[in-house]
């Protein structure tokens, strides 16, 4: 294999494990933000102005974890710098 | 495939490029100053108004009331930095609607610059109100051996909020893109639906975190306590 399969290779897969694990925990963690605000909700259902915001505020933080690995796998697929960089240097030879 | 919207290169001359990001947030910058000039040009104050002068009268107070509930308790002295953070980011989501726009904020040196802009704003408005000193000081709490994590937080968190912007609008535009090749019929529309919504709560997100980051730096965060309610042994 030559040095592009290599990157090309490489890039797919730790593309792919990037997104698939980077949504697992934030989905988890979601899951359980979600659950402990419906509780506190049906406790007290007054303060739910607070509640909600406090939870939408709280999900997008967690969410932005999972849209890290996402920016992370896209740039490894469609701006992979070492593959550029790969080009470069076949095409300078 | 594009990544952001800066690869879309109307103009050039030289070394000066004039891309589809800075073509439309300079038409955002036109359309949201034009607008509220207008609106703003006979402003009444009886009871009978225009509609557009209810209209942005309803935003204003909507915003200043977020702020005061994050902790700021002089709400008129930030709207002006965090409202037009709120409104940018918002317009550029919203007017997703329009066809072959693509929003600004979906480019890293926009939300850069925004995020810079709420690095620098923060300092500032912590020395205003409680001096250079007062404010260094609280680099040092809890203790001394904070003061790295401290100056890491102020960096890291910028970094964060550009690249949550970037990558939630991003995203929304790549999705759409992707689903316009596979199921190019009726399935994008439901998408772009959810995009919008997205983008509203991120404009949202971006603006309160702004404003808690200066609540923190600010002497205004001090929690008053709320009067401690009457223990009550029903309710369970």
């Amino acid at each position: 294999m030559d040095s592009m399969t290599i990157i090309a290779v490489a890039s797919i897969v730790i593309a792919g494990l990037t997104t698939g694990f980077g949504c697992m925990g934030p989905a988890f963690a979601e899951g359980r933000a979600v659950a402990t605000a419906l509780t506190a909700l049906a406790q007290q259902p007054d303060a739910s102005a607070t509640i909600t915001r406090t939870l939408f505020v709280g999900l997008a933080m967690i969410e932005s974890t999972a849209i890290y690995c996402f920016v992370v796998s896209m740039i490894l697929i469609f701006a992979n710098p070492f593959w550029n960089f790969a080009i470069a240097q076949a095409a300078g030879k | 495939m594009r990544l952001s919207p800066d690869e879309i290169i109307f103009w050039q001359q030289g070394v000066f490029k004039l891309n589809a990001t800075i073509v439309f947030t300079w038409g955002l910058m036109l359309a949201m100053a034009v607008g509220s000039k207008l609106v703003t040009r006979r402003l009444s104050t009886d009871l009978t108004r225009s509609r557009w002068q209810n209209f942005l009268e309803i935003i204003v107070t909507g915003i200043e009331a977020q702020i005061k509930d994050v902790g700021l308790r002089h709400p008129k002295q930030y709207i002006g930095f965090l409202g037009t953070l709120f409104l940018f980011v918002a317009m550029a989501s919203l007017c997703t609607v329009i066809p072959g726009y693509e929003p600004p904020t979906g480019s890293l040196s926009t939300t850069a610059a925004l995020a810079l802009c709420v690095m620098v704003s923060v300092p500032l408005f912590g020395i205003q109100d409680q001096g250079l000193a007062g404010y260094l000081k609280t680099y040092l709490e809890p203790t001394v051996i904070m003061l790295p994590f401290n100056l890491i937080s102020e960096a890291s968190r910028t970094l964060a909020l550009a690249v949550r912007l970037f990558g939630n609008m991003m995203s929304g535009a790549m999705i759409i893109g992707i689903l316009l090749s596979i199921t190019p019929f009726i399935f994008p529309v439901v998408m772009t639906v959810l995009g919008l919504l997205t983008g509203m709560v991120q404009a949202y997100i971006f603006s309160i975190l702004a404003a808690v980051y200066i609540a923190a730096a600010t002497h205004e965060s001090r929690p008053t306590l709320p009067p401690t309610a009457p223990a009550s042994g029903a309710g369970h």
